[in-house]
């Protein structure tokens, strides 16, 4: 136990002895935690319209003022040219093209159905659906004031409606940074101990100072364990001050037991830095682990569900993830943060965390080897 | 020159014989562009949708039949009252609740109006409004085939949609520029910060310092190999992408190539300039892959529309050398155009570079502390 403890202090003097290493373990992932966290929405604002109005007349009009009303579309540009609104959208200035053909407000004026040409940008194919939907909408109001206005009141009454009512549990206003915080807070701390704590170990091998270690009686588990405690603890101290920065500015809710969060975490670390040390065996200099470390990270972030949903994943890609401890550190973050799911909510969750961080651990102590 | 070329054929020589590595810059890329391009995606499947049916009718039936033949959500639990809702969304299957009122039918038809409530998880916010969106046009979808002909004359205006430049809404339109962009931006800022600062920390730049070679020859030297690899690199991608994904490529591919060509000129010359400040292969490290993947990944457009994001993030992101080298590929690979209408950013790149390589010159130190 004492050569342990010597061991972890000599660890901490090495990392701290750098003083941009020092400064960087806290610094970027807080002003990165502030910079990303209120960037990240997928909501859609400003939608912007280029009207082609062929028709001119006051039905036209009136349809183009109830878009203004709404909030999603901002008209951006009226032309008369099909040309130019093409050109428009090539040159990434408007996102929808809405084409009102002439004779558009005789043919509503006679009662008969009026054609409406609509070109969406859908490079980006969620927000194309997504902004077709909202012009539906639109769509579907002023064909009700017109029936309204032909037929009179009791035409629209007669037809049965079923009314949709929706309410968003756990987080009503749909804030965004709620969603963020808490995946961009498992992030940092997976990046700085898998980058940092791989790192170390390679650096010994590389500049030799590992084979001091080698040749004194410090048994394997000790090394590793000593090699893991202090970016446990560094992790550990970046996600709480992460946490207060997101109590404090962001004024997230702690729905949950803070201490459960923590002990999540802490399994998750010792996952993550079990990982990095068995990856770094296989790495004799810091540029190979640096890109094998690379290469791990980004597809446990991306795999992981932390800007995309799991669900939307092919079913091939959510069984690789039962190995991903990102995946798991994420919903637990946000069911106990946002949700205040309790301990019986997400224990298979906190099983399959434990199982992966022992297997990991033990595989990075198996293959450290003490010979040269 | 002759100096020069020997110098880079022991760079090439320096990067053949780390085996490992070589597999590692060109394995990633590939390896990525078709995890990403099949993983990454946006698009609502499989969400699961619990119903609470207070109503138990034949209309109730119809709707939940309709919303889990949709393709887009599949059928959870059939919940018995309202205590129950807490319940499923608290787990983590359920993404939303379908609850129907009581009567449902029978109001419908003697009130002419019912209604359908949706309870979602508000946690996942972009799944929320996806899911409510879906499932208020399905149902508004079975409204309307109820009301029938009587219905037809509230189609008063028909709206056609054309979806241009990705008519099948291929979600890897989206993603696979953007990893290409990541990709190179990091294998070549990261592989050229390190490559200098492992000669700093190892000390064999001294001995390169002391050779008749110019300092600009060594930089170049250094830089040169990674240039052409990376370069590989790009149309290794190109080719994967428009084989698996059918992306295409409907501008000029010279065009594409110069800018691409620029592009990793543009982060070579950044990893130049970490390794200016950067003392150790560790610090260097740190700088290129913490505080430049999130950024990228976040901030340039990449996962998140730029669109969506506040207006000050628009002067954030105009920092960042991705955001305009992601506008650069969609605008030659997908919409077609040509240098008119990505000159500007193209000169931006060209503008990152100048003043990388001159901070850099400034920095260089020809003398070891």
């Amino acid at each position: 136990m004492r050569t342990i403890l010597y061991l972890i202090r000599k660890e901490f003097i090495q990392i701290f002895r750098d003083k941009f290493i020092g400064k960087a373990i806290f610094g970027i992932p807080i002003i990165q935690m502030l910079i990303l966290v209120p960037a990240v929405t997928f909501e859609i604002r400003n939608v912007r319209l280029c009207i082609v109005d062929k028709d001119l007349s006051v039905e036209s009009r009136q349809l183009i003022s109830q878009l203004e009303g709404s909030t999603f579309f901002r008209i951006k540009a009226s032309t008369f040219s099909e040309e130019e609104a093409n050109h428009l959208m090539d040159k990434g200035k408007s996102d929808m093209i809405i084409q009102i053909p002439s004779g558009f407000g005789k043919d509503l004026g006679l009662g008969r159905s009026a054609s409406l040409m609509v070109m969406a940008n859908a490079i980006n194919a969620v927000n194309a659906q997504l902004s077709w939907a909202y012009l539906n909408g639109v769509i579907r109001d002023y064909n009700l004031n017109i029936i309204a206005k032909n037929a009179g009141v009791a035409a629209v009454s007669g037809i049965p409606q079923i009314q949709v009512t929706n309410r968003y549990w756990y987080n009503e206003l749909l804030n965004y940074k709620f969603y963020m915080l808490p995946g961009v807070l498992g992030i940092l701390v997976l990046a700085i101990g898998f980058v940092l704590a791989g790192l170390n170990l390679v650096k010994e091998k590389e500049i030799g100072t590992i084979e001091q270690i080698n040749v004194t009686p410090v048994k394997k588990y000790q090394f590793i364990i000593a090699k893991m405690v202090p970016f446990l603890l560094i992790g550990l101290v970046d996600m709480t001050v992460g946490l207060l920065f997101g109590k404090l500015i962001f004024h997230m809710p702690f729905e949950g037991n803070i201490a459960l969060l923590f002990l999540c975490s802490s399994i998750f670390l010792v996952a993550v830095l079990g990982f990095a040390l068995f990856l770094s065996t296989f790495s004799s200099t810091q540029q190979q682990y640096m890109f094998t470390a690379f290469f791990f990270m980004i597809v446990f972030i991306l795999m992981s569900g932390v800007f995309t949903p799991l669900d939307s994943m092919p079913a091939w890609a959510q069984k690789i993830n039962v190995v991903n401890p990102v995946a798991y550190v994420m919903r637990i973050n946000r069911m106990v943060l946002l949700k205040g799911s309790a301990i019986r909510d997400i224990s298979s969750d906190i099983y399959a965390l434990v199982i992966i961080a022992s297997a990991f651990t033990f595989l990075a102590v198996n293959r450290y080897r003490k010979t040269a | 020159m002759k100096r020069f070329i020997g110098f880079v054929k022991k760079e090439f020589l320096h990067i053949f014989r780390d085996f490992r590595t070589l597999i590692i810059l060109f394995g990633i890329p590939g390896v990525q562009i078709l995890l990403f391009g099949f993983v990454v995606s946006n698009d609502l499947k499989n969400a699961q949708v619990s119903f609470l049916d207070l109503s138990k009718d034949e209309t109730t039936r119809k709707i939940s039949d309709k919303i889990c033949a949709s393709g887009f959500f599949t059928r959870g639990k059939d919940l018995l009252s309202y205590n129950d809702i807490e319940k499923v969304l608290r787990g983590k299957a359920t993404k939303a609740v379908v609850v129907f009122e009581k009567d449902f039918g029978k109001k419908l038809i003697s009130q002419g109006r019912a209604v359908v409530n949706i309870v979602a998880d508000g946690s996942e916010p972009n799944m929320a409004t996806l899911t409510t969106n879906y499932i208020t046009a399905i149902v508004t979808d079975y409204n309307r085939e109820l009301a029938g002909p009587a219905a037809s004359g509230a189609l008063l205006v028909q709206p056609e949609v054309r979806m241009v430049y990705n008519p099948s809404l291929k979600g890897q339109f989206m993603f696979v520029p953007g990893v290409i962009t990541l990709i190179m931006i990091l294998i070549c800022a990261l592989m050229t910060s390190i490559t200098i600062t492992r000669e700093k920390e190892f000390g064999t730049m001294e001995v390169l310092l002391v050779s008749p070679l110019k300092p600009y020859q060594i930089i170049l030297g250094k830089v040169l190999p990674y240039f052409i690899l990376s370069f590989i690199d790009v149309i290794i991608i190109l080719i994967l992408s428009w084989f698996v994904f059918g992306l295409p490529i409907r501008g000029s591919l010279v065009l594409l190539l110069a800018e691409s060509m620029l592009y990793i000129l543009m982060s070579l010359s950044l990893g130049i300039l970490i390794s200016t400040f950067a003392k150790n292969m560790q610090q260097a490290i740190f700088i290129s892959l913490v505080g430049m993947m999130l950024p990228t990944v976040l901030l340039s457009g990449f996962i998140i529309p730029l669109e969506n994001m506040p207006k000050i993030y628009d002067w954030v992101s105009a920092l960042l050398p991705p955001r305009y080298f992601i506008v650069i590929i969609k605008n030659i690979m997908i919409k077609g155009t040509g240098f008119l209408y990505v000159w500007k950013e193209t000169l931006i790149l060209v503008l990152f570079i100048v003043v990388a390589i001159g901070l850099s010159i400034k920095n260089f130190k020809i003398r070891l502390e």
